[in-house]
Order: structure tokens, then sequence, then C-alpha cells
């Protein structure tokens, strides 16, 4: 027997208003070819129409906790060929920063948000990458956040005073 | 065409691929583009994972490397598509919705700071094509190539190509005529703009989808001889790269335009950081 669900328009409007682009939600006719178009999809159980119309009727707990949230590469490919010119690729980030508010977030994810805390870098700096660096003739430190004690302060302000320690924990909704 | 550009280095091609940031200083120089420094950038901050967590962070931290720039009076320069699509789309935003400008400034005043606007974004390989030109940099090879090089475009140099305006998404050249400057020939291959794979937090989240989307690329490019793969991201390019020791088969060498450039321009083997790499390039 089919499943009934019931839709729940106050999620969906949250998601229209999360940031620009969110306001193209109900424009989606549901033709699939952003399905179709998805290079992930392709190759794993996500399906960008199946999302948006979850998104559209505003199911929370079909969206949120799922895996396939977080199997869009963000290459844009659904939204240069949406015949409704949809934003696909700003509502898979809409619905992530929800998500991860909601305490949906990976331990691998986490882990960048930590080091780019720490050294303003979403990848580490390794000591042996220094030293090619200087046998290439470059400096051992690239003029960034990683040689500038002020420039890493005011990252890691920024990033305090949007509260980007406590999103991580899921703690800020 | 801007006199003098700030060059954005981004995390991969400093931290991960040093011989990006040396071929891209010094064929800039051989074609005699200014470029100075943005001390103390920090990471762009990186489309697929930190835009996923929070937008707002990631506006700020876009807006604060806008403002380095804004400072120095140039344009910012990327050699990433990464750092190219959030730092352009950052723009775009605050160019566009006035309360995002307002929310990006309120953060900014707490280190000092203020996003007025001024300095563009500009992708390395849009210099090279629009400002340079082909025929300038044709005048500059002086060891002309004879590999078939499978260009990767990536997804964020040109697309959303609604508000970027720099080539066609489904039939790009921009890089193929780049790529042919240097006598060598781009061919053409099965889902040529398809994904690399890595992007929107992927790569990190699930390694196993990323690898089976970058496989397929690879097997499209085999299978028609393709000798080089020619990325203009470090992040594609580490894709392609690390992604070979753990598929059987593959061996295609991964090269950024820049370190192709460098080639062509008769500069040092040595001098490219080829040794970074992975897979040898022993062309």
């Amino acid at each position: 027997m089919a499943k009934i669900v019931e839709p729940n328009p106050e999620f969906a409007k949250i998601i229209q208003k999360g940031w620009p682009g969110g306001e193209t939600l109900m424009a989606c006719y549901q033709c699939g070819t952003c399905t179709a178009s998805c290079p992930s999809g392709r190759l794993t159980a996500f399906r960008t129409r199946q999302l948006i119309r979850r998104a559209q009727l505003g199911l929370k707990d079909e969206i949120l906790p799922t895996e396939e949230l977080w199997m869009c590469t963000t290459c844009y490919q659904c939204v240069e060929r949406c015949p409704r010119e949809v934003e696909i690729t700003d509502l898979m980030f809409i619905m992530r920063n929800i998500a991860v508010r909601e305490g949906f977030m990976s331990e691998q994810h986490k882990k960048i948000g930590e080091t780019m805390m720490k050294i303003g870098s979403t990848v580490p700096f390794p000591d042996d990458m220094k030293k090619l660096r200087v046998k290439m003739g470059l400096p051992a430190d690239p003029p960034t956040t990683v040689a500038d004690k002020k420039a890493m302060e005011d990252f890691r302000k920024v990033m305090e005073t949007t509260g980007f320690d406590k999103i991580m924990k899921g703690g800020k909704k | 065409m801007s006199a003098k550009f700030a060059l954005f280095l981004g995390c991969v091609a400093p931290y991960r691929y040093p011989g990006i940031e040396k071929a891209t200083r010094d064929v800039f120089k051989a074609l005699d583009v200014e470029l100075v420094e943005l001390e103390g950038a920090g990471c762009c901050p990186a489309p697929g994972v930190i835009r996923s967590f929070d937008q707002a962070t990631w506006l700020a931290l876009a807006a604060r490397n806008l403002v380095l720039a804004e400072k120095k009076g140039a344009d910012i320069m990327t050699i990433c598509n990464g750092c190219y699509g959030s730092l352009f789309e950052a723009n775009y935003v605050m160019q566009h919705h006035p309360e995002k400008l307002k929310e990006a400034n309120e953060i900014l005043a707490k280190v000092g700071m203020k996003y007025n606007g001024t300095a563009k974004v500009r992708h390395f390989a849009e210099v090279l094509y629009k400002d340079i030109g082909i025929e300038k940099i044709k005048a500059q090879v002086k060891n002309p190539l004879n590999y078939n090089v499978a260009v990767h475009y990536g997804c964020h140099f040109i697309k959303p190509s609604r508000v970027k305006h720099l080539d066609d998404s489904e039939r790009p050249h921009i890089l193929d005529d780049l790529v042919e400057a240097t006598g060598a020939k781009s061919i053409n291959y099965k889902d040529k703009i398809m994904c690399c794979g890595a992007g929107g937090g992927v790569r990190s989240r699930s390694s196993a989808t990323a690898l089976k989307m970058t496989e397929e690329k690879l097997k499209n490019i085999k299978m028609v001889g393709g000798q080089l793969i020619l990325d203009v991201c470090p992040f594609c390019h580490l894709q392609y790269d690390r992604s070979q020791k753990d598929l059987p088969g593959f061996d295609i060498p991964v090269i950024h335009l820049s370190q192709l450039y460098g080639m062509a321009f008769g500069m040092p083997r040595e001098s490219l950081g080829l040794e970074a790499h992975e897979v040898k390039f022993n062309l």
C-alpha cells in the first residue's frame, strides 16, 4: 500500500526563505531533467527531482537525516539545464545548512571545520610540503593565514562571530 | 586590462601541489603580468564544504578575502575553480542582496573591515584567454608540445553560466583553445564536461562515491587515448591524481594549465613541482 505523507508547508517556507535562491523552490514542475543530468545520481541512489519534491512538500524527516542530501557535488549541471530556472544547488546548500544545525553532520566534515578554525584552511599543511616549497624556491609558508598571526586571529574571529563552532555541534538552530 | 592582479592561492595549491603556485608565478611573469601578494588570505572558503555547513560564515570569510584585494587596489585572480566559485558568488550575493551585504559587513566590522565591492573576481584561465590572448601566449611557446590532452573544465569555472558568462556550459572551448596554443591537441571524450566527483563535500564524506565518478571520467579519457589530463583547479587535480592509486589500470598524468604552460614556455621540469604528483609524469 502506498504510504500517505503529511505535507509540512511550514518547513517548505523555511527552505524558501533560507537564502537567496530558495524562493525558486515552488517553480519546479518535476520534469526530472535534474536527475537525468546528475553525475552523482547516475552512480548512486540520489535523485535530485525527488529531493526537490520532498522540499516542496516540506518533508523534513525525509530530507535532513538522509545520505542523499550529501551526494550532490554542486556541479550545477542541473541548474544549467533546468527549464524552470530553479536554483537547485542553492536549495542544496540551504537544506544542508539546516541539517547541520539540526545535528546531522558527518565526522569527516566536522574535522574539516576544525581544521578551518585552526589554520584557516580546509586541508592541513604538512612539513614535507614546506620542504618541497623551499626546494622549489618558494617561501616555506605561503603569504596566507599560516604565515600571519594577526590574519589568523581575524579569520577565527569572523568564525566565532557567526557561531561556526556551535553550528557544527548542531547546537545553534 | 587590470594592470595587476592580486594572486589568491587558496589551500590545495600551496599546501599540496606547490608546483601549481610556482608555475603560475613564473608563467605570468613571462607574460608580463604583475601579480601582487594577498597577505593574510584565508580559505576562499571551500564552496562544497563550508558553504554547505553555514552560508553566513562562508559569505563573511569570502568577504574578508575580497576586502584584502580591495585594499591592494587590484582584482583577485584565482588558480582554482573552487576559490573562483566561492569568491565570485560571494561577490555576486553581496552586490545583489543588500540584506546579505549588511550582514557580512556587520561581521567584518568586528575585525575592522568593510566590504566596498571594488574588486572583481577573475579565474586565471579567463585572464589568459581574454586579457592576455592566444597570440601573446603563442609567442611565448619555446617548446611546442605534442600530446593528446584530455581537458577537464571542472564545474565552478564556467557554471553557473547565468552569472559568469564566460563560455557555453554544454560546449565550452576556452580551455581547448588555451591548450592548443601550446601545440598540443585537445581531444574529445565522452562526458567531457562532467564533474570529477570530488566537489560538494562528496570526496570527504563519501570517498567511494567520488571515486566512482572519477573512474567514469578516467575510463572515458583512456578510451580515446588521452595522454594527459589538463585541469584548472587544484582540487580536481588532486582528485584525478590521488584517485589513480586506488584504481588499477589507470596511469594518466594530471597537469594544471599553469604547469602545462611552464613546460611549453621552456621552463625547467623541476620548477613545475611534478614530484608532488602521485602519477609520475613520464612523457
